[in-house]
């Protein structure tokens, strides 16, 4: 029984820089960024293609944020300068980058058989499940500690007031496009990050595991939402930590309909219920109070 | 050299199509620095659109646009924010909602600069900003770490005056600020665009439906009509007008 929820807290783990993210695409542009299907398994096959042809991890960490933050500009530009919906601009860039990681690839599937990854360069624990928790849980850490510096910094600021009211930003010398491309760019990047943790701890990239991932980031930063309106409105810092308890506890719910018994192949459809049932939470509580 | 100076601007809306309409048909405008001018006119007659295009988020269909004797005519607004705030009709467009009221300053104080990767906040701003917050008189100011979104469209309006001197102003335009405020509120925005206007000699353009407040503030007096500039009264003479006398312009 143990054995789902370590699994739980470790998938979390390398799915939280991908929360972060659509964090950042929420607090930017009020809405979830599609293109984080493509971003995340474009840092998954890079990943695996790199290791395979012996690239050290570390290095390849690097490359995989890179190219997320590519992605992000390609969908940032589409929005901004072709001034097509935000959220369609990123159905054509995670649709095209389908394409991208196929040729990427090679072939729909990469295995990490006997390849070197991020975990294996540490050694805290002899045990390899405990150990890859603890260097995940460093690079998080240092992760949230990133986050909430940049979103308290002057750019910061104006990429939150960005989202949150344009006809301010426009009038406070907030360049509107340029800010929105930033923001897509940083937060792809983190999700390039997390197909990059995520292939090296399950193994293998491949060319499906990105579809329907942008739902799990999108249930963990509702989940935070709600957290946050429980416990006092916090400052940033303690929304992004917010974030990563939400990842966790999405898991976590997955990893008790497995434990129950719960086919695994109705798993996206508990996944889709349950993000329902956040969302539906707010409004139905206040149904509830005026009954 | 005159703060703004505004030359045969025309404007013209959806040009050769069925709804083509001629907002402004041939304003030119030159205004001092230190000016209060009030701008009041029929709906439809080119208020907001002037202000539009001197803020810049409208360019005009001919003309030019001059401020502190830099051609400005094809400068968009997020650029002219350098001599340019606004106060907007809506009390909830000037200020972000989500973020606080501290935070708002802080983008408020860095309007002319770079926005950079460092973070502006500390002690000595939180000081500043309090300080200038407790002149409205408000308890504002002990409140600044709560998200703007929480206080009311008259608060929201009288901080996002203050805001715009949080860094150096040369012009100030209000498009009917107090339209959607109670009447105290509302005397507590104007008296405040008055103080900053003598304080900070700031050039100031104020659009008001409200013919009292149009007599009772400013230096000058535009009235609009049809996209022309029908009066322009200065000083004495503005002040020599009774209210009585405005409502027979209309």
């Amino acid at each position: 029984m143990s054995q789902f929820y370590l699994t739980a807290l470790q998938l979390a783990l390398c799915l939280s820089p991908m929360a972060m993210g659509i964090f950042i695409t929420m607090k930017v542009f009020n809405i979830p960024d599609i293109t984080t299907d493509g971003s995340y398994t474009l840092g998954a096959s890079l990943t695996a293609v790199l290791l395979t042809h012996h690239w050290p991890a570390l290095a390849t960490l690097p490359v995989c944020m890179l190219a997320g933050s590519l992605a992000g500009v390609c969908t940032g530009l589409i929005h901004t300068k072709l001034r097509i919906d935000a959220l369609l601009a990123g159905i054509l860039v995670m649709t095209g980058l389908y394409s991208v990681n196929l040729i990427v690839m090679g072939r729909s599937n990469i295995p990490l058989i006997n390849i070197p990854v991020l975990f294996s360069y540490f050694s805290f624990f002899t045990d390899d499940v405990y150990n890859q928790l603890v260097v995940s849980l460093l690079l998080v850490i240092l992760l949230i500690f990133l986050l909430n510096y940049l979103l308290r910094t002057d750019f910061g600021i104006a990429m939150r007031a960005t989202g949150n009211n344009p006809f301010m930003t426009k009038a406070l010398g907030i360049n509107n496009d340029s800010t929105k491309i930033v923001g897509l760019a940083i937060a792809n990047a983190f999700t390039g990050l997390s197909g990059y943790l995520v292939s090296q701890y399950q193994g293998f990239a491949d060319i499906s595991m990105g579809i329907g991932i942008v739902i799990t980031g999108l249930g963990s930063v509702l989940i935070a939402d709600v957290l946050r309106k429980w416990l006092s409105p916090g400052g940033i810092g303690t929304q992004i930590i917010l974030v990563v308890a939400g990842s966790f506890l999405f898991q976590l719910a997955l990893a008790f309909t497995l434990a129950v018994g719960i086919d695994p192949n109705l798993l996206k459809l508990v996944t889709a219920i349950f993000v329902l049932l956040i969302v539906a939470l707010p409004a139905a509580s206040k149904q509830l109070v005026r009954n | 050299m005159e703060t703004i100076s505004l030359n045969h601007i025309r404007k013209v809306f959806n040009q050769g199509k069925a709804n083509e309409i001629t907002a402004l048909e041939e304003v030119s405008l030159q205004i001092g620095k230190g000016e209060f001018v009030v701008v009041i006119g029929a709906n439809g007659s080119g208020k907001t659109t002037l202000l539009n295009i001197i803020g810049g988020s409208e360019m005009p269909t001919e003309g030019s646009v001059h401020i502190n004797g830099a051609d400005v005519t094809q400068t968009p607004d997020y650029q002219r924010s350098q001599w340019v705030a606004r106060v907007f009709q809506n009390p909830n467009y000037g200020t972000a909602p989500d973020l606080t009221i501290l935070d708002n300053f802080r983008l408020a104080a860095i309007r002319t600069r770079a926005k950079k990767l460092t973070i502006g906040i500390n002690a000595a701003f939180r000081k500043t900003v309090r300080a200038r917050i407790e002149t409205l008189g408000m308890g504002l100011e002990n409140k600044i770490d709560q998200p703007i979104g929480s206080l009311s469209g008259g608060q929201r309006q009288a901080l996002t005056l203050l805001m715009s001197v949080m860094d150096s102003t040369d012009i100030l335009l209000l498009d009917e600020p107090t339209a959607a405020l109670d009447p105290r509120s509302a005397l507590v925005v104007l008296n405040l665009a008055d103080k900053l206007n003598r304080e900070y000699k700031i050039t100031t353009m104020l659009i008001t439906h409200n013919l009292k407040d149009a007599q009772q503030f400013g230096t000058r007096l535009i009235q609009f009509h049809e996209g022309r500039i029908l009066r322009d009264l200065t000083g004495e003479s503005k002040r020599k007008f009774q209210l009585a006398d405005m409502y027979d312009w209309f």
